[in-house]
């Protein structure tokens, strides 16, 4: 049954230490900026965090590894411009980072979601990513073991729910969206407008609430401008 | 037996991306890598229906957004506002990737550090051991498309060949790339040779002495 949280706080009250959590957005775009500022606040540590990059400027992502809360990120591309806590902890060796190739994170999070055990895959051959993962040639190509990464949280942001948890988003804020949401055992969203039931069309339903076990209404969800974040 | 000579000077990023979008198929789904491949849509016209493919997940992509078009939720894979052009669609990143894995896109344009004669591809981590390692859609870019194409300057600052007999940097992809598009000339790889297909600000015996693999001049 889906839980509709009355804060931010509330929504993230579960996510204990050593928690792998999920967040999703790239760049600016579908940042769950609300949920990251209450999981600071809220003072998880040990944390495991899945999410395209590492973090940029001072807020949000980067402000939790700066915090020293997060011990390992899965990521494809950590450095930025702007990715200046995650490089000092990583220099100091205070932060494992396991890079993944953007295609691999979401297909082993997509399989998370599917209860796919593993999967064969050509991206990476014969690269350092690759290096000690089983290889096999299927058709004929040379394919690289690769399994899924299952969350005990995700942190999402999708433009409105219903109140059955179905969502929808806008635009490219959807990116990650949907397949965190299924791969997370609890799953959080953070939406600016929850309707009710029957008030979105079923025909274009993105993510069904079947994904969704928390949801919290943010009105005016904060967004950097894309024009002021860094590069890549 | 020559190459054509077609420019008298080495060409300017914005003349080599006139002449890698001179090659892309009307019709085609595309994806621009970050960097010098994006001045390729510059100069797609609409007549070309090409469709462009943005890994964060949208089909359509329209031009860099400004003033008030620029929206926030609307980017590209180089975190740059976009605006939509119609027709387009949205997408979530596992399809995206599954659309570039699957080849589904018809070529891709990426950078490139270095790439040698049999193909490979080097264009995302230097290898030095104080670089932090970041390797985003590339390897699944050079690997899932069914072409791909590398726009680079065919020397570094130093001067050195980036192409090479064989690469020295960490591999993105293995025997990935079909064509190079470079300042100097451009190069068509099969099963281990390079044929130049032409040559800008410089003849084909003049080019071939500055790069240290074999190459043959195209018929």
């Amino acid at each position: 049954m889906l839980n509709i949280a009355d804060s931010a706080a509330a929504a993230v009250e579960l996510i204990h230490d050593g928690a792998c959590v999920m967040i999703g957005g790239f760049g600016v775009a579908g940042q769950p900026v609300e949920l990251i500022d209450a999981l600071i606040e809220h003072g998880a540590k040990d944390l495991t965090v899945v999410n395209n990059n590492a973090g940029n400027g001072d807020v949000g992502l980067a402000k939790l590894i700066q915090l020293g809360r997060v011990q390992k990120i899965i990521c494809s591309f950590p450095r930025q411009s702007d990715s200046w806590h995650f490089d000092e902890k990583y220099r100091a060796g205070e932060i494992e980072l396991e890079v993944v190739p953007q295609g691999n994170l979401a297909e082993r999070i997509r399989a998370a979601g599917a209860g796919i055990g593993a999967f064969f895959t050509p991206t990476g051959y014969g690269t350092s990513l690759a290096e000690g993962k089983e290889v096999r040639e299927l058709d004929g190509k040379h394919q690289v073991l690769e399994y899924p990464i299952h969350a005990d949280f995700s942190l999402t942001k999708a433009y409105r729910a219903d109140k059955a948890g179905n969502l929808v988003y806008r635009k490219t804020a959807r990116n990650f969206g949907p397949i965190m949401a299924a791969a997370a055992t609890h799953s959080i969203v953070q939406v600016s407008d929850i309707v009710e039931r029957g008030q979105i069309d079923p025909e274009v339903v993105v993510t069904p609430g079947i994904y969704v076990d928390t949801v919290v209404q943010i009105n005016r969800p904060q967004q950097q401008d894309p024009r002021e974040e860094g590069a890549a | 037996m020559s190459v054509p000579q077609n420019s008298d000077h080495p060409l300017s990023p914005e003349e080599l991306a006139e002449v890698v979008a001179r090659d892309i198929p009307a019709g085609a789904y595309v994806n621009l890598g970050i960097g010098q491949p994006t001045l390729v849509s510059n100069y797609l016209s609409a007549e070309d229906d090409v469709t462009l493919h943005t890994e964060n997940g949208m089909l359509g992509m329209g031009a860099e957004a400004h003033g008030d078009e620029v929206d926030p939720d609307l980017i590209n894979a180089g975190k740059i506002p976009v605006v939509e052009t119609e027709g387009c669609s949205y997408f979530h990143h596992a399809d995206s990737f599954a659309m570039m894995r699957g080849g589904h896109l018809d070529c891709c344009v990426l950078g490139a550090f270095q790439v040698d004669q049999q193909g490979n591809l080097a264009n995302w981590h230097t290898g030095k051991p104080d670089a932090i390692p970041a390797v985003g859609g590339a390897m699944d870019l050079a690997t899932g498309a069914k072409q791909t194409f590398v726009m680079m300057t065919l020397k570094t600052k130093k001067g050195q060949s980036k192409l090479v007999k064989e690469c020295t940097m960490p591999l993105t992809g293995v025997g990935c790339v079909s064509r190079i598009y470079t300042d100097l000339g451009v190069f068509l790889l099969e099963d281990g040779k390079v044929t130049v297909r032409e040559t800008f600000g410089v003849g084909f015996d003049e080019l071939a002495q500055q790069v240290d693999v074999e190459l043959t001049p195209a018929r």
